[in-house]
């Protein structure tokens, strides 16, 4: 029973923070999005902390290059166990249109591990509500 | 005895029930001003169940400690108010907990957790005293410190203390953390340098902090409600309508700089005390 009230709340309470490692921008509109009225995602528990070590998921988005994998790989360190990695649009799957770049390193995976993957340039809010969603549910099964 | 025993248990274990689902109401009612639907009205409860089961990750073992003193002091001073002790002793006993919190803000040395730390000690620096103006106020009415007596006085204080329970409206602002006075930490990300005198505490801690926050909002709000003291009916029309203005400010302004905070604070809410008690003395 102790086991599900925190999966239930686990589900229900998701924080997250939002990195822009080097994006366009066109993601991070789309990221702030989901917290307007229009898709209000505080109705799930979601809120949007400034700070790694209350967070719970890890929105990345945008190519990751030698200057800031530094800081992806810091934060990524600085939350708390569980997490969850949600890595958005192009550039953050694979480096997108900047892949050949010579100090682009590729996707946000070559650094941290990530659970779920949002394709889009730029993602839709739908859609990255969607990979929120997804990555919650690996969130809640985690083993304590 | 045993009635006063039963009395702090209703206090401990009631305190951050209720306090938890004012903040559901506030996350809701706040929503709706925004024209948002709003969490569950049991969020608050959902986000501290979760920072409880989260990896035990701490700054140095003053934190740890700080974080449970704080949660110790704001239990202990809403079971003192339910024993209906003296009003002072549980304005000190917060007063405790609150300088453990910054306390434990100050021992780590992130720059942004002692920013945070030097914001809450200003913010404690504005709100203390006028507390102690209205405690004051209460006495000077009453004649007796003791809550029990605020009870058995025949007649409602807010009459007699109108402009002290308006400054005590000052307090309740800074203390629930709401602009224009959310300087030390803010519910707003956006608005925030990472997440002021929390920023370092995280996890199981951070929910420890979030449960003495609704411990210390109850203490409050029965502050609040001494000025209705004669029936209960009033008591809860009285608390409604205080904190539905509360966030009613929140909504409508935005945040200020501690310097504002200070010299607003003090200079109008110690001209409203003062007029408030010579005006009780005059009688």
């Amino acid at each position: 029973m102790f086991k599900k009230l925190i999966k239930n709340s686990r589900m229900k309470s998701p924080w997250l923070l939002h990195f822009d490692c080097g994006s366009c921008n066109g993601c991070d509109i789309e990221v702030l999005a989901c917290l307007t009225p229009v898709y209000d995602v505080e109705r799930f528990g979601i809120i949007n902390v400034g700070n790694p070590m209350h967070a719970d998921l890890f929105l990345v988005t945008g190519t990751v290059n030698s200057r800031n994998s530094m800081v992806l790989r810091n934060l990524y360190d600085q939350m708390p166990n569980p997490k969850v990695v949600v890595a958005i649009g192009s550039c953050g799957l694979s480096g997108g249109i900047f892949r050949e770049a010579y100090n682009v390193v590729g996707g946000v995976d070559k650094i941290i591990p990530v659970d779920v993957y949002v394709p889009g340039c730029p993602a839709k809010p739908e859609a990255i509500i969607d990979g929120v969603v997804a990555g919650l549910q690996k969130y809640a099964h985690v083993a304590n | 005895m045993s009635m006063q025993i039963l009395l702090v248990a209703l206090g401990v274990v009631a305190g951050p029930l209720i306090g938890g689902l004012i903040g559901g109401l506030d996350r809701i009612i706040t929503a709706r001003f925004q024209s948002r639907v709003g969490p569950p009205i049991l969020q608050p409860f959902y986000d501290v169940n979760k920072l409880l089961a989260k990896e035990y990750t701490v700054v140095n073992a003053w934190q740890a400690f700080c974080a449970y003193s704080y949660l110790a002091a704001s239990m202990i001073s809403v079971a003192l108010f339910f024993l209906q002790s003296d009003m002072l002793v549980i304005y000190f006993v917060q007063a405790v907990g609150a300088i453990f919190l910054v306390v434990g803000a100050l021992s780590s040395t992130s720059p942004y957790s002692q920013v945070g730390a030097h914001r809450e000690l200003l913010q404690m620096l504005a709100y203390e005293p006028l507390l102690v103006l209205v405690i004051i106020g209460i006495y000077i009415e009453t004649g007796s410190f003791k809550i029990s007596a605020v009870y058995s006085w025949d007649k409602p204080l807010l009459l007699k203390l109108p402009f002290l329970f308006v400054v005590l409206g000052y307090a309740l602002t800074i203390k629930l953390r709401k602009s224009p006075f959310d300087l030390s930490t803010s519910h707003h990300a956006h608005q925030e340098l990472v997440k002021g005198v929390t920023t370092d505490y995280s996890g199981p801690f951070l929910g420890l902090i979030e449960i003495a926050h609704w411990y210390d909002v109850v203490l409050f709000l029965c502050f609040c409600s001494l000025f209705w003291a004669t029936d209960i009916a009033g008591m809860i029309i009285l608390i409604s309508i205080t904190y539905f203005l509360e966030i009613l400010i929140d909504n409508v302004s935005a945040r200020m700089t501690w310097r504002w905070m200070l010299g607003n604070v003090w200079a109008i809410g110690l001209t409203l005390s003062l007029v408030n008690l010579i005006w009780l003395y005059q009688r």
